[in-house]
């Protein structure tokens, strides 16, 4: 893991909001986030599922679409506002220096058009005027950046295997070496094997560009080992970012808590525990904290004012109003461990 | 060329004629299934008209049964039939005695083709157009007001639109004439005026297929753009930073097309039925006219060779369609 100390940050997001139109009035699925990322830096986003993580991955490249809309904010890339582009700079700007390795990688690639074709697509529509064997000899540097052989190139989609497919998703990624790269739940419906193989290779690609990568993800252990800084989702609201360590070692936020908790471990055989209760509706969100009617911890204030990032440790913010009184996070009330789904104290 | 593509190439050669010699053996069992005899109905005819009172009903029979070769056993009937077929003779017509239905279908066939085949792909491609736009996001307010009007055109029965066309363009405008595939007083040459002269007798019969067919083509393929437009390649073809056009083609319609060319596919059997009664309104020399006419006078040999004709031809424009399919689709090639 590298991180490049630069004093400017690459990608800054700045309440960042995204609403889905119901019937019922708009679902907040990305609430007022902000948080930034300088070059070279692993950011991993992790949430429940609806917790608004791949509205959010897809609103960084602008690809949001109805009944999505991006409500508010600002998506800086390099000082520039990528919401504020026009539709050909946003279109050049894609790829060049943001790109996107997509959620389902089994269904990413075009069915009829074959392997070569579509990474050729991608990078004449950047770089036109290339020479046939200049693209050829691209495409093969860049399937064997991800361990593929050159020869599939030329086969269609449709023989590929689901670690392949996520591959030539990546290969395809970084062919014109982008400044960002989001990730999106790059592994999901990869077995476990191929997950740490797609994820080495993730790893062994933004090195060597110097990249920026948002990982967005589900799986805590994963996102874990890749990540140098941990974002954690809730409801559409960022609510707990810091480095990787602090946040498993001595978790501030007591979701986090709750969610490192959740983890099996394999030395000390113990019942699986899980977080009661389910996320709240976005279009109905509860008053106050979004957390609070599973907060184990909560109290009055949480159920009235809304908590918004503060400092708690160094490099590491948390919303919550447990902070700035404590310290860390003090022991779970004995009340709520016995995890019986109305956990209030 | 693979394996994989020969076989299946080979798989689909083998169900032409599978289906080609199901269609002749069916259609020499049938006539000879149903109630009544061929030569009686023959015979009754020629009296009914006032020939043949007074002669030996008998032996004019024989001389009928041998003609036809009827007095022959069953199997060697069947065998002398696919001989025939192979000698492109399908027999004469009673009503235009003694002009062969091979010829008949013959001069019948290239009106027919030409018509359907631009009528149909016309349609085809225009409503394949027009339903892809629609379902762009960017479509307009303009374009949008195509998708009611698909809607009604689709719904109007064939044979009123055609009344419809033929009342205004050509008993009130005058613009085109009604009927007819060429003028009765034209000499056929290969020049200028008789293709126009052709063109103008087509355009109303081509307009009325493609109005009739254009709507289905259009709704389909509208519907489906849109689902293929939720899949995540397109997603990630928009992350890529493609230029829209190239979106639209190469990743929308060309995946929305896969469903369009079955649809074809499926309905060719109602394109050629349909056709019959575009060519029954417009008295066109075609096919239909040539098999309604042949109904209406119980021409039995005619109506067996153009039946025969339809399913040979339908049988011919599916394989067409499951040769182009594999080019349309790398998935099918197994």
């Amino acid at each position: 893991m590298t991180v490049t100390d630069t004093d400017k940050p690459i990608l800054v997001v700045e309440g960042l909001n995204v609403h889905y139109d119901t019937g019922k009035g708009p679902a907040k699925a990305v609430n007022d986030v902000s948080f930034s990322l300088k070059a070279g830096e692993r950011l991993g986003l992790i949430g429940e599922s609806g917790s608004g993580k791949t509205t959010m991955a897809t609103a960084l490249m602008r690809l949001t679409r109805a009944p999505g809309r991006i409500a508010g904010g600002k998506v800086l890339l390099d000082g520039q506002d990528i919401l504020k582009m026009s539709p050909r700079e946003l279109r050049e700007t894609r790829l060049r220096d943001i790109a996107l390795i997509p959620q389902g990688a089994m269904s990413s690639l075009n069915p009829v058009m074959k392997l070569d074709e579509q990474m050729i697509d991608a990078i004449v529509a950047h770089k036109p005027g290339m020479s046939r064997a200049a693209l050829d000899a691209r495409v093969a540097e860049l399937l064997r950046s991800v361990g593929l052989d050159p020869s599939v190139a030329k086969r269609y989609p449709h023989e590929l295997s689901g670690g392949m497919k996520q591959r030539a998703a990546m290969a395809i990624a970084t062919s014109l070496s982008p400044k960002v790269i989001v990730a999106d739940e790059p592994t999901s419906a990869l077995d476990v094997v191929v997950q740490r193989q797609v994820m080495q290779t993730l790893g062994r690609l933004q090195d060597g560009l110097g990249a920026a990568v948002v990982l967005i993800g589900h799986d805590m252990g994963l996102i874990a080992q890749f990540a140098d800084i941990v974002g954690v989702m809730y409801a559409g609201k960022l609510v707990d970012i810091g480095p990787v360590r602090q946040m498993i070692e001595t978790p501030r936020h007591p979701y986090t808590k709750l969610l490192v908790e959740s983890l099996p471990g394999i030395e000390v055989k113990q019942a699986l525990t899980g977080i009661p209760g389910l996320p709240p509706p976005l279009v109905d969100l509860p008053p106050g904290c979004s957390f609070n009617p599973r907060c184990p911890f909560a109290f009055e204030r949480c159920r009235t004012e809304t908590p918004l990032l503060q400092d708690v440790a160094p490099g590491q913010q948390a919303a919550c109003h447990l902070y700035p009184e404590h310290q860390v996070l003090p022991p779970l009330p004995a009340m709520a461990q016995s995890h019986n789904g109305e956990a209030r104290p | 060329m693979s394996r994989e593509l020969a076989r299946y190439l080979a798989t689909r050669f083998g169900q032409l004629l599978l289906i080609v010699f199901v269609a002749v053996s069916i259609n020499f069992i049938i006539p000879r299934l149903l109630p009544g005899d061929p030569v009686q109905t023959a015979l009754a005819r020629l009296q009914a008209t006032g020939g043949a009172q007074n002669v030996d009903i008998q032996a004019v029979s024989a001389a009928y049964r041998a003609k036809y070769g009827l007095d022959a056993p069953i199997l060697e009937q069947y065998i002398n039939y696919w001989f025939d077929l192979f000698r492109l003779d399908l027999g004469v017509s009673f009503a235009n005695f003694p002009e062969k239905v091979s010829t008949m279908i013959g001069n019948a066939l290239p009106w027919s083709v030409t018509l359907l085949a631009v009528a149909t792909l016309i349609a085809f491609a225009t409503g394949s157009l027009l339903g892809a736009r629609l379902a762009w996001p960017t479509a307009g307010r303009g374009i949008k007001a195509f998708v009611p009007l698909m809607m009604i055109l689709t719904s109007i029965p064939f044979y009123l639109l055609a009344i419809i066309l033929i009342y205004f363009f050509a008993v009130v405008l005058k613009w085109f004439p009604p009927a007819g595939g060429v003028d009765t007083t034209r000499i056929m040459r290969l020049d200028w005026a008789t293709t126009e002269d052709i063109l103008r007798h087509a355009f109303l019969p081509c307009l009325a297929i493609v109005l009739g067919n254009v709507g289905f083509w259009a709704l389909g393929m509208r519907s489906q753009m849109v689902s293929v437009l939720g899949e995540d390649y397109i997603t990630f073809a928009e992350a890529k930073g493609l230029p829209p056009r190239r979106i639209f083609v190469w990743y929308g319609m060309r995946n929305a097309l896969l469903a369009q060319v079955t649809a074809l596919a499926l309905s060719l059997g109602s394109v050629v039925s349909g056709a019959v009664l575009v060519e029954v309104i417009f008295n066109y020399p075609g096919l239909g006219s040539l098999l309604y006419v042949a109904i209406r006078g119980q021409d039995y040999f005619v109506i067996q060779g153009v039946v025969l004709m339809l399913i040979v031809s339908l049988a011919v424009l599916l394989f067409l369609v499951d040769l182009i399919y594999p080019l349309l689709d790398p998935r099918i090639r197994r």
